[in-house]
């Protein structure tokens, strides 16, 4: 198996004007492992995302993502990230297919895999209604096709489960929870249930780095600290 | 299907399912008409005078296009979607750009009728295919220089406030000789020849700030 | 540090000023058909030539800054602009003076040079607003080097248009006296060009000189008393060059896993 870490961050920064929202964060991931990122809310959860993501540069430090350094090879790691985020990235007058296709089409993904997608969501039904017409649950649901349409190794997951009642819940797990095997970074504000399903933990606060440990050895406690 | 043409075809394909931009800019440039006829006080115009009311109208009637070009994308995610693919960011420009000259050359065909029979004294007729030009060049330059600004002003505070200010004053040579490029065609004693030197102007004007524009949209949407 | 060579500036804009207006006042040949009032022409296009190679300027600071992605060049091009703004009113007010004193309106738009002058102005107006518009400070510096990437392009274009629009019933400047510039004149003319040059150096580098100190001091500020001596910044349209000081390593190193408790 690759011995490469599927994330390597050393270090890292990012500004926002005379603020650091991520100040001097490390960690590794190895590929295939789940990262469970705990913090309030400005802590720089979303910021670490979005850095991973390629949607944002880093200010300071090393940012290795799936053995690419970025920013200088963002271009090769663009296509290989999936992102789950608050926004739905959806257009909501265009339907859920019509969404799903335009994206295929920008990932070059063939309109099968779309097809296919709508199918295992359970979406089929709704998917020539616009977007906007779709409940909270049912647009995260297309939100998760969206961000594994194209099979990416990488899944960046915040929050998955809002919105979600426990047999969406179940229809998505395959696709991107663990058992998907792929490499995933999700945040999460429930310390019992993120533990639960990781291999590695971090807690960030102001930016910077509060906990970082494996999984199996961190208490919830701990993960409630953070909240202080 | 290439990028630029996949979110051209989804930037059409909004407008058609929700139109806003197209309705919108028509409706203003009627409305438009009807003021300068009272505001001139004059019944019908010709020569310079029918160009300038035409190409000013039309200008701002773009300005509203224009502030409308890059909304979907900024409230819906569409950013993100579009810098998570693997593809050239300019490509986005391109698409935005192509999707402005269309829906320009829509409103116009409307328009520029109804300037015609409102207020153009001469016949329309002799002066249309020089008019089908000097507007094909126009819509170029109005459409790289509004999607240049439109995605500048889109991610700041003042949009819609920045847009006409800057957009504007850029667009002035663009005016300049699209006017006097449009004079001689209303001529009131019969459609002129059109201007060569204004002709190059123009043409040079698209295609410095074409290639300006492509060069540097990327810029506006890295972080 | 900061402000090297300021004094020599300094010096040099001085006697070139003075040098100038010596001239205009006491050298310079009265024009027959003006009279006195003519002389402003010999502040009138040194400041107008200034300005528009400003601002043209500013946009290849601008594009440095983006290819660079160094702060510092975004810092000249908006020093460089927005001295180039002040020229460029001084330059539309000595204009007007002018076409009232040779055509008796306080505006004419036969003078192309004038009236491009007018857009160019109304295009740059905007730089400010745009920047201020602008929260990121990162975001502020690139949106504005795209802006003034693109007007500094559009002012030779811009020029170049409006010349080729105005009518040259009128007769343009460099030909005003005797259809051609005596050779004393043109020494005026040239002297003056050199000092408005150097006025506008002196001031760009006093303005940078005062923002690097001014941005030193809160950076050593912050260094020795803490961040909370230190007044966070407003919405501000300048460039914001201070690094913010990052924290001090944590203990554990990093990149291990031994179990952190929080602090």
């Amino acid at each position: 198996m690759d011995a490469t870490p599927a994330i390597e961050l050393r270090g890292v920064g990012r500004r926002y004007g005379e603020r650091w929202a991520l100040d001097d964060v490390s960690v590794t991931v190895p590929a295939g492992a789940t990262l469970v990122v705990f913090g309030p809310n400005g802590a720089g959860k979303s910021t670490l995302l979005r850095v991973l993501a390629t949607l944002l540069r880093p200010h300071g430090g090393d940012v290795h993502v799936l053995g690419e350094a970025l920013p200088e090879r963002e271009w090769a790691v663009r296509g290989k990230v999936g992102l789950l985020a608050h926004e739905a990235l959806l257009y909501r007058d265009l339907s859920a297919r019509e969404n799903l296709r335009f994206h295929a089409r920008l990932h070059k993904v063939p309109e099968a895999r779309v097809e296919e997608l709508l199918e295992r969501m359970r979406l089929a039904g709704r998917a020539e209604d616009p977007v906007r017409t779709l409940s909270r649950g049912l647009l995260q649901r297309v939100a998760v096709c969206r961000a594994v349409l194209h099979d990416p190794p990488l899944l960046l997951l915040d929050e998955p489960r809002a919105n979600l009642d426990p047999a969406a819940a179940e229809l998505i797990e395959p696709l991107i929870g663990r058992a998907s095997g792929r490499t995933r970074v999700v945040t999460s504000h429930d310390p019992a249930g993120g533990l639960a399903e990781a291999d590695l933990a971090l807690g960030l606060r102001d930016g910077q780095v509060a906990l970082r440990a494996p999984a199996g050895e961190v208490d919830p406690a701990q993960v409630e600290e953070l909240y202080r | 299907m290439r990028p630029s043409a996949a979110l051209l075809r989804k930037d059409l394909l909004l407008e058609r399912r929700a139109p806003e931009a197209v309705p919108a800019m028509l409706l203003f440039s009627l409305t438009t008409f009807v003021l300068f006829h009272f505001g001139l006080g004059r019944d019908e115009v010709s020569g310079q005078l029918a160009a300038g009311v035409l190409l000013v109208t039309l200008l701002f009637a773009a300005i509203l296009g224009i502030n409308r070009l890059f909304v979907s994308e900024q409230e819906e995610g569409g950013f993100d979607g579009v810098l998570l693919a693997p593809i050239d960011r300019t490509a986005l420009f391109v698409a935005k750009a192509a999707g402005l000259f269309l829906f320009l050359s829509l409103v116009e065909v409307v328009a520029v009728a109804a300037f015609a029979i409102l207020l153009l004294a001469p016949s329309p007729w002799p002066a249309l295919p020089g008019l089908l030009l000097v507007l094909a060049l126009l819509n170029c330059a109005l459409a790289v220089v509004g999607a240049l600004v439109s995605a500048l002003a889109i991610r700041t505070r003042a949009r819609d406030l920045i847009v006409p200010i800057v957009a504007l004053p850029l667009l002035t040579p663009a005016l300049i000789a699209s006017a006097r490029l449009a004079a001689p065609l209303f001529a009131a004693g019969g459609a002129g020849s059109l201007p060569t030197k204004w002709l190059a102007v123009l043409a040079l004007y698209d295609l410095v700030f074409g290639l300006l524009a492509y060069a540097v949209f990327d810029f506006l949407l890295e972080d | 540090m900061y402000g090297k060579g300021l004094r020599a500036l300094s010096l040099a804009t001085f006697a070139a000023l003075t040098a100038t207006f010596a001239l205009i006042f006491f050298y310079a040949p009265l024009d027959a058909d003006q009279g006195f009032i003519q002389k402003i022409f010999y502040v009138h296009v040194p400041v107008a030539i200034v300005t528009l190679c400003a601002y043209v300027l500013g946009g290849i600071f601008a594009a440095l800054h983006l290819k660079t992605h160094d702060r510092r060049w975004d810092l000249r091009s908006y020093v460089v602009i927005h001295i180039a703004l002040i020229f460029n009113i001084i330059g539309l007010l000595t204009g007007a003076v002018w076409a009232k004193a040779s055509w008796g309106h306080w505006w004419v738009w036969d003078e192309p040079t004038l009236v491009s002058f007018l857009i160019v102005f109304l295009l740059f107006a905007t730089y400010q607003p745009l920047r201020f518009s602008i929260e990121d400070p990162e975001r502020q510096a690139r949106y504005a080097a795209v802006f003034a990437v693109m007007a500094g392009a559009f002012v030779p274009l811009n020029f170049a248009a409006v010349r080729a629009a105005t009518s040259t019933v009128h007769p343009r400047t460099f030909g005003t006296a005797d259809g051609g510039l005596p050779s004393q004149m043109a020494w005026v003319f040239v002297v003056a060009i050199a000092a408005i040059a150097l006025l506008f150096a002196l001031m760009c580098c006093y303005e940078i000189a005062a923002k690097q100190t001014r941005w030193q001091l809160r950076a050593l500020r912050r260094r020795l008393l803490g961040s909370d001596a230190v007044a966070p910044l407003g919405r501000s349209a300048a460039p914001a060059l201070g690094e913010p000081s990052r924290s001090a390593p944590r203990e554990g190193g990093r990149g291990s896993y031994p179990a952190q408790a929080p602090s």
